[in-house]
């Protein structure tokens, strides 16, 4: 369920809390890169670098107050972690090597590095998306990738996907109430062909409302690329500004990795 | 590239069109639209009336004839220029608005034709505006009602200002208020219009003059009242004036 501080208006607007912060108003290209650079050195630091982790805990919490983004939206939106970490949750009690006891448990050593090695790193990534996505509207961060110069049909795939994913659930929606208005029950493997019929009767329905968008595409003058109406324009001071939080975070790392040899 | 200020706003000839499948949909439509005029395209499912709407403005390549555009022939080179100038609006507004916002989705064909900054931003406002859509310009289009929506198609065309304005069935799946609304906007419009319709009072009420198309040509041509009064006509091409319906009772306006 949204929280009430975010508009539940739309895919895009769900996840962002609105505010007028320094981080909300940073252009969207500079904070994707940021976090991506953020993420990357967070992965390469040794797991066994502690005081590394905390600092970049510390860091993403600046980020957070600086933002104006309370604890109470992030952590429930944590929750999306939690399958990744079954797995993590297991590797302490598989595996060979050195062992000690935790709480009269026999644990791996090897095992428990490993599971703080993903919890940690999954979490400080996890974290810093849910920041990215908290300050930027949706339309915005397509945008950014775009002027990063990601190839502009996967923009535009997701750019489409942001647009129609309610017309096509509100398409699925009302075949599945036309389905019981006659009687069907979805109840066990037996009704699997008929969902399935829907299923494809939904994807040709949506490619043929791919056909007919793209006409009227055509018919506005379209030539292949979205135009990009955002003007304005990104500063140096907005990529310093965004650029600490790697920037800090990289002599960390750095430092961490020499500890550790 | 000039255009003939004298030129008819639409000038079809002859215009013949079988689908790859070898189903023949057009066989030689002729149609005059002067600048100014409000023509309601007429006819039973089938009878052509999408096909030669795409056409217009070239998504589909005739077969033989030719289209004209305030004089300017429909032919690849330019697409760009034709597009601008002829506005098309689709019937399902779904279809037409793909952009997440609504002031993004009426400047995408400025955009495409190179307008930018404050020109683009008073353009989209100005055609917002005509339709009375102004205040959900940064709305994502999906929560917005039907007739909203359709009317922020409508904006999406009319800020290129067409030369003529080229609708497919705009009252359908409006309600009788929607319905009202998007009449009193056309009007306020002051624009070359073909409208593709089975809605035979909206057809009366906006457009003075009606052609039927059926099996693929143009088998009528003339004013909307004396056509909707021509039983025989009007039964041979599976056109049907709703139940009460009347145009006699009408009053002439003009």
């Amino acid at each position: 369920m949204p929280s009430p501080h975010t508009h539940g208006h739309d895919v895009g607007e769900r996840l962002l809390v609105h505010r007028h912060s320094p981080v909300h108003h940073l252009p969207p290209e500079v904070k994707t890169v940021a976090m991506v650079a953020f993420i990357l050195i967070v992965v390469f630091t040794p797991p066994q670098a502690y005081w590394a982790f905390a600092l970049y805990a510390a860091m993403l919490v600046g980020v957070a107050a600086l933002a104006r983004i309370p604890a109470r939206i992030i952590l429930p939106r944590m929750l999306v972690e939690v399958p990744f970490l079954a797995f993590a949750v297991l590797m302490p009690f598989f595996g060979t090597g050195e062992t000690i006891q935790v709480l009269g448990i026999t644990v791996h050593v090897a095992g428990l590095i490993a599971a703080w090695n993903i919890l940690i790193k999954g979490t400080l990534g996890v974290v810093a998306s849910i920041l990215l996505a908290a300050t930027t509207p949706a339309r915005d961060l397509l945008l950014g990738l775009e002027r990063l110069k990601v190839p502009t049909l996967i923009v535009q795939i997701a750019t489409f996907m942001l647009r129609y994913v309610y017309v096509i659930t509100d398409e699925m929606g009302r075949m599945r109430l036309a389905r019981e208005a006659r009687g069907f029950q979805a109840r066990g493997i037996r009704s699997w062909p008929i969902l399935a019929q829907s299923g494809g009767a939904l994807f040709i329905r949506s490619y043929e409302r791919g056909e007919r968008v793209h006409l009227a595409m055509l018919s506005r003058g379209y030539t292949g690329r979205l135009p990009d109406l955002n003007t304005a324009t990104t500063l140096r001071t907005d990529w310093l500004l965004a650029l600490c939080l790697p920037l800090l975070a990289l002599p960390i790392a750095i430092t961490a990795i020499m500890v550790q040899r | 590239m000039t255009t003939d200020s004298l030129a008819p706003s639409l000038l079809v000839e002859g215009l013949a069109f079988a689908y790859p499948d070898g189903h023949q949909a057009l066989f030689g439509v002729n149609l005059t639209v002067s600048p100014g005029e409000r023509v309601a395209l007429l006819g039973p499912n089938g009878a052509g009336k999408t096909t030669l709407v795409l056409h217009l403005n070239g998504l589909l390549t005739a077969g033989a004839g030719d289209v004209f555009v305030a004089g300017m022939r429909v032919e690849p080179e330019r697409f760009p220029e034709i597009r601008r100038r002829v506005g098309v609006v689709f019937q399902d507004p779904d279809d037409q608005l793909f952009m997440p916002t609504v002031r993004d989705d009426v400047a995408f064909g400025p955009a495409n034709a190179g307008v930018r900054g404050d020109e683009l931003t008073s353009a989209v406002d100005r055609a917002l505006e005509s339709v009375g859509m102004l205040e959900f310009a940064d709305r994502p289009p999906h929560h917005l009602s039907f007739g909203q929506r359709r009317r922020i198609a409508l904006a999406t065309v009319l800020v290129m200002q067409p030369e003529i304005l080229v609708m497919d069935e705009p009252s359908s799946n409006l309600d009788p208020a929607s319905r009202r609304e998007l009449a009193d906007i056309v009007r306020s419009l002051n624009v070359t219009m073909l409208m593709v319709t089975h809605d035979l009072p909206y057809a009366l009420e906006l457009c003075p003059r009606s052609v039927i198309l059926s099996g693929g040509v143009i088998v009528a041509d003339g004013s909307t009242r004396d056509i909707l009064l021509d039983e025989d006509l009007m039964a041979a091409h599976r056109l049907e004036l709703p139940f009460g319906f009347d145009p006699r009772s009408i009053p002439v306006s003009n």
